[in-house]
């Protein structure tokens, strides 16, 4: 009887879905939806206990300010912030990597990726979701850490240090620098295993750290196919040099405002190209 | 009830508000989506299937150097109407689990396309009306049932008293444990996770419903209980869409039946249609009569056979059970039951 006529609950319950929840994508639902995705993604890595390693640079810290205390003065400073962050990028690189290529990777082989996708969640959307809730992730890693470095200064200079302030667009860069790392391990993991995934991204991070002898490289050396070759792989790969202000911070210099900016936006265009690949890979994946 | 009652008074409530914004949205089609937009595609007129699927194959890839295609859909056409519960019957492999992928956006087809809803499956919106429960589901390990639910509910975008609202009546109503609720999915039994996934199939209120093995990992307490609320969808006019090969749940439940084979749609049509080449067999049971006596007034048009109870009459139409019974009286016979033999999903499974 019931498939003769779709009875008056049919015509209720159609009513009712439209209007619990809008199905036209607004704009605001869409950032709610991604909101959502990049918050669970926080949640999964706190409750991975991404965040201990918090612990360990606790650790570290403590124990380089307490055997400074026997360094002769002025140069405790310097180190505390060189060894801050130094560990503060290490930490923040191994985690963009290892979570970062297991944001997807895990999501497939574990199926949860199935009963989102067949919510109304655009797979680029998702991806933007999950990039972002690593993205989270290390930006409260980075500024436990940095407010970390600037009491480990106060402490070992017995006092206020106005190092304490001047390290923060540094550790600013560090953080830009780490959302790019978290692009590109994302971007690899849309089409690769975790492992090999990890490796690239490692490989891109030290090499993107060479990019001033990769152009260098391009202008002199060897044959015309040898300069096609570095230069594609500096045009192709993110130059880091841009944000390794580690030393100049621990000296106490200060990067201009330009460099800054310049840094800023090289990183965001950088980082939506590499997300815009890794959409197009995302999505023309059959997940059998 | 009481729960019951409230519902439909919001939902008025609810129904007068989208009345008067689609008003707007005719009036202003500027409106994001634009009114023309709205006017053919967001209600499902009553003639519109609920699922259409035309010719849908989908090849795999296999082998690593030297590639073979292997067809795991092969021209598949089906259409579902809305208010039934199909059932999607096949082997193990048959493409019963591509299908619903197909339609979920998790693989592409090779060929063919497919609406729900009227939409293609490609629109993601229309996605907001729809639910689904994969097969063996797992989810989120480090979210407990409740957190789960409501995450589900913020990807539907639902606000978050709806949101809390919806939680507690659907883990009420897959009978989860109120103890579970709060604990970490990692601890769940296979039975609890297949309850949490029909929940969060049905956070939206969707108007159709995937469910992929709904009964897997169910105890047959369980099993029960999914059936009553499977059968519960129907009465809310929802329709519902179930993958399986346990014939027993298939047959007390669905209106409708496809069968699958090696990607091939082999039979489809409603129970009733599907067992009609067997129809008209009749079977009389009877008590109290003699078995000589009854061969010789019906002759060669029944065949009685004496089993440990009594006596049971066998007609090759239903038309010639009056004279059974005929006889029977005459003979002072009791009569115990009269019924047709209807072929069981079983041999129309293993055809």
């Amino acid at each position: 009887m019931s498939q003769l006529k779709p009875n008056a609950g049919t015509l209720i319950n159609n009513t009712v879905s439209d209007l619990g929840l809008d199905s036209d994508n607004s704009v605001g639902l869409t950032v709610r939806r991604t909101v959502a995705i990049a918050r669970n993604a926080f949640r999964e890595a706190v409750r991975d206990r991404v965040l201990y390693n918090l612990v360990i640079f606790a650790l570290l810290l403590i124990a380089g300010a307490i055997f400074l205390g026997e360094l002769s003065a002025g140069q405790e400073a310097k180190i505390i912030v060189d060894l801050g962050l130094s560990a503060m990028l290490l930490f923040g690189v191994f985690i963009a990597i290892f979570v970062g290529v297991g944001l997807v990777y895990k999501e497939i082989e574990r199926r949860t990726l199935y009963t989102i996708l067949s919510k109304p969640i655009g797979r680029g959307q998702f991806l933007l979701g999950k990039y972002l809730g690593l993205c989270l992730t290390l930006l409260v890693n980075v500024l436990i850490m940095g407010l970390g470095v600037s009491l480990a200064l106060v402490y070992v200079r017995r006092g206020w240090d106005p190092m304490a302030i001047k390290i923060w667009p540094a550790i600013f860069l560090i953080y830009v620098e780490l959302m790019i790392i978290t692009g590109v391990a994302l971007l690899f993991s849309s089409f690769s295993s975790p492992a090999l995934s990890a490796l690239l991204t490692f490989f891109v991070f030290i090499i993107g750290h060479f990019s001033a002898d990769l152009k260098a490289l391009s202008g002199t050396t060897g044959s015309a196919s040898a300069r096609w070759l570095f230069r594609s792989l500096y045009y192709l790969l993110p130059n880091l040099s841009n944000y390794s202000v580690i030393t100049a911070a621990a000296h106490g210099v200060v990067p201009d405002g330009r460099s800054l900016l310049v840094a800023t936006v090289y990183a965001v265009v950088y980082i939506m190209v590499l997300l815009a690949a890794a959409t197009l890979i995302f999505s023309r994946r059959n997940f059998k | 009830m009481r729960t019951r009652k409230y519902q439909d008074d919001e939902f008025d409530e609810l129904l007068q508000k989208r009345l008067r914004s689609k008003q707007e949205r005719s009036r202003n089609p500027r409106i994001k989506g634009g009114a023309a937009k709205w006017a053919t595609s967001h209600r499902t007129p009553k003639s519109m299937p609920a699922i259409e699927i035309e010719n849908l194959t989908k090849d795999y890839d296999v082998g690593f150097w030297r590639k073979r295609k292997v067809r795991a859909l092969d021209g598949l056409s089906l259409t579902v109407e809305p208010g039934q519960i199909f059932g999607f019957l096949g082997a193990n492999g048959a493409g019963k689990t591509t299908t619903l992928k197909v339609l979920m956006r998790l693989i592409f087809p090779t060929g063919g396309v497919a609406r729900i809803l009227g939409r293609d499956i490609g629109d993601v919106s229309m996605h907001a009306r729809i639910g689904y429960l994969p097969e063996n589901p797992y989810f989120y390990d480090y979210l407990t049932a409740r957190e789960f639910l409501n995450y589900c509910g913020e990807l539907f975008g639902l606000d978050r008293v709806t949101r809390e609202r919806r939680t507690e009546e659907l883990l009420t109503r897959v009978n989860l444990e109120t103890k579970g609720w709060d604990r970490q999915l990692r601890k769940f039994s296979k039975g609890m996770l297949q309850r949490v996934g029909l929940a969060q199939a049905l956070v939206n209120d969707p108007e159709i419903v995937f469910l992929d093995e709904p009964m897997s990992g169910l105890d047959p307490v369980g099993r029960r209980e999914v059936r009553d609320l499977i059968a519960s969808l129907r009465t809310q006019g929802k329709t519902v869409f179930m993958c399986s090969h346990i014939l027993s749940d298939i047959e007390v439940l669905c209106d409708s039946v496809a069968i699958l084979k090696h990607g091939r749609l082999a039979q489809a049509g409603s129970l009733e249609e599907l067992r009609a080449g067997e129809a008209g067999i009749v079977e009389v049971i009877a008590t109290g009569a003699d078995a000589e006596t009854l061969r010789q007034q019906l002759g060669s048009s029944a065949i009685v056979t004496t089993t440990a109870s009594g006596l049971r009459i066998e007609v090759a139409d239903e038309r010639e059970v009056d004279a059974v019974i005929n006889a029977l009286r005459q003979a002072h016979g009791k009569l115990v039951s009269v019924q047709p033999v209807r072929q069981s999903l079983e041999e129309l499974f293993l055809e």
